[in-house]
């Protein structure tokens, strides 16, 4: 595992190791960087699926408590509107909509990150800590086809790394 | 980098193109009229959606003008020049005001209060003429083009001082003049819009229509550019410089827009239909009846879910190809939207003349129009290099590097 200064140079390590093929690899930062995710080579999740699944199942409640108590449980005439009126129905279907999804953003990006996560490898390294604070890692994993440990080590060394460590799995 | 941002040759061959397309449309537009029967009426109303439609786009170029200046964001520098040129067609549009002046009684029902059949609705119309007469409507339209005009005048000049002397300060006047310029604009395009549209139906009135209609220029114009953009994007200069993260940021704001439309709207239609009130549900229920209903379903479904569910695709934005086509589908539905708004409120008892068969002289109305237009607009973006390539933020814009 290699540590850097910089969200550039980070970048640009990260670059560096994707090109060098190197496929299972991880970079941490303490704060969102668009392309270093894209750096590593990681374009796809699946929360945008569960966010989906979310809001439709959230209009489809928001609309099945609303036929419920307005047309069949408690039916009210006002003002002679059908009791099916949907204008009125809509802004409540947004909300639901909306709450479900935010659950089906969260959710689904704990359980698909696998958290709570209490103890990681990583955490061995006593500079890690620095990784909420101001410094950027990329971690090469044992895992990667191409990994051999001196030429992982030198490899990371060459791309400028403050410090390079091996992280005991 | 190629350091000439000069605009292609073929610019002029597209703008020779929709000038044929015009042309085509106002030999269909005059034909159709003069089938029609009723030649000077159907004008005038062929004319007033054609106008409302053009002048939104243009208005959209000067709206979205100020914002990329107060932004300081850097896709607007990449289609500055597209803004200018579009908000300078207000000249062309100030001088175009002109025949809805003229034909102001065929038009509007509140010109001419004694043809008004209904009495409840002519001694309603009669309390209402001191706001609504002639001379004021004129004399307001003036007022509004002095002060679109102002704008668009002085944001240019700034522009060409920045391209000949390459001082920063002049970004900085550009934005003192956009801060309190962006809110006279959303004043002035409010009483135009009540002026122009909501008027046609002296009874009705509902106080989100200037922000329905600023949004729908908004979304009209960011069509618009995206089309431009896409025809600029394939020839020197510009192949360099627009990238997927700019159509990417196009997209999203073309995004943001349809949702405020769609939200004004239906914001508009469940404060009038759950108050139910006398004097603002017929404007509604004239449009869920015959064709109208059918009209009103398509743009619920094509003015807003689609393209709604299609612009959420991360890859759809970034991929101009395609968002081209949602530009399209857009472009198209805003004007749906402006015939289903306007032309029901002129088929009462006082013009009797306008028929099913007489809404396609609308749309060649609108074609010829758009012809002079954007003849207009790609003229005027003929003139100088396509990017503003002395702003100091101009390398940080067109760099493929970090986004925003």
């Amino acid at each position: 595992m290699a540590r850097f200064d910089t969200p550039t140079e980070v970048v640009r390590a990260a670059r560096a190791t994707h090109d060098a093929g190197y496929r299972k690899v991880n970079a941490y930062s303490p704060f969102p960087i668009e392309e270093l995710s894209e750096a590593i080579g990681f374009h796809k999740d699946h929360v945008s699926k569960t966010v989906l699944l979310g809001g439709l199942t959230g209009a489809a409640a928001g609309f099945a408590l609303q036929y419920f108590t307005s047309v069949i449980d408690y039916p009210i005439n006002v003002g002679g509107r059908p009791l099916l009126s949907l204008p009125s129905f809509v802004p409540i279907i947004f909300e639901t909509a909306i709450l479900l999804a935010a659950f089906g953003a969260a959710l689904g990006m704990i359980i698909m990150n696998r958290l709570p996560q209490p103890y990681h490898p990583v955490f061995n390294v006593p500079s890690f800590k620095r990784a909420s604070r101001d410094a950027f890692f990329i971690c090469i994993k044992s895992e990667d086809p191409m990994f051999d440990q001196a030429g992982a080590r030198n490899f990371l060394t060459g791309l400028g790394a403050k410090e390079v460590t091996d992280v005991e799995a | 980098m190629n350091k000439n941002f000069a605009a292609p040759s073929e610019l002029g061959r597209l703008q020779s193109l929709v000038f044929g397309v015009g042309l085509f449309g106002l030999i269909g537009w005059v034909v159709g009229l003069v089938l029609s029967g009723h030649a000077r009426e159907m004008f005038f109303h062929t004319y007033l959606v054609a106008y409302v439609f053009w002048v939104g786009i243009a208005l959209g170029c000067l709206g979205w003008l100020m914002i990329q200046y107060l932004g300081g964001a850097t896709w607007g520098i990449v289609i500055r020049r597209i803004l200018e040129s579009g908000a300078h067609t207000l000249i062309l549009m100030a001088v175009l005001f002109v025949p809805i002046i003229v034909g102001i009684k065929d038009i509007y029902q509140w010109a001419e209060i004694d043809q008004i059949a209904n009495e409840e609705l002519r001694t309603l119309v009669a309390k209402k003429t001191a706001w609504l007469n002639p001379g004021f409507f004129t004399l307001r339209a003036v007022i509004y083009f002095a002060i679109l005009l102002l704008l668009t005048i002085v944001l240019r000049r700034l522009s060409h001082k920045l391209d000949a002397t390459g001082d920063p300060q002049n970004i900085g006047s550009a934005q003192n003049w956009s801060g309190p310029g962006f809110l006279i604009y959303g004043l002035v395009c409010t009483f135009a819009s009540i002026d122009w549209v909501m008027s046609l139906d002296p009874e009705w009135f509902s106080s989100l229509f200037g922000l329905l209609t600023i949004a729908g220029q908004g979304v009209a114009s960011m069509a618009l550019i995206i089309m431009v953009c896409v025809v600029l994007a394939k020839r020197e200069p510009m192949n360099h410089i627009l990238k997927p993260k700019h159509f990417h940021d196009f997209g999203k704001l073309l995004m943001a827009l349809v949702c405020v439309w769609a939200y004004f709207s239906f914001s508009q239609l469940l404060i009038i239909w759950s108050g139910n009130l006398p004097e603002e549900i017929p404007w509604y229920i004239e449009r869920f009846k015959g064709p109208w209903r059918y009209i009103g379903l398509a743009l619920i479904g094509l003015h807003f879910l689609l393209p709604f569910f299609l612009l959420l695709s991360r890859d759809l934005k970034k991929n101009s190809r395609r968002l081209v086509m949602v530009a399209w589908l857009i472009i198209v539905m805003r004007f749906v939207d402006l015939f289903w708004v306007i032309v029901p409120s002129m088929e009462n008892d006082h013009h009797q003349a306008v028929k099913l068969s007489s809404y396609p002289i609308y749309i060649l109305a609108t074609i010829g129009f758009g012809g002079i237009w954007l003849g207009w607009f790609f003229w005027q973006l003929r003139q100088r290099d396509l990017v503003p390539h002395r702003d100091p933020q101009f390398e940080e814009a067109i760099s493929g590097g970090s986004h925003h």
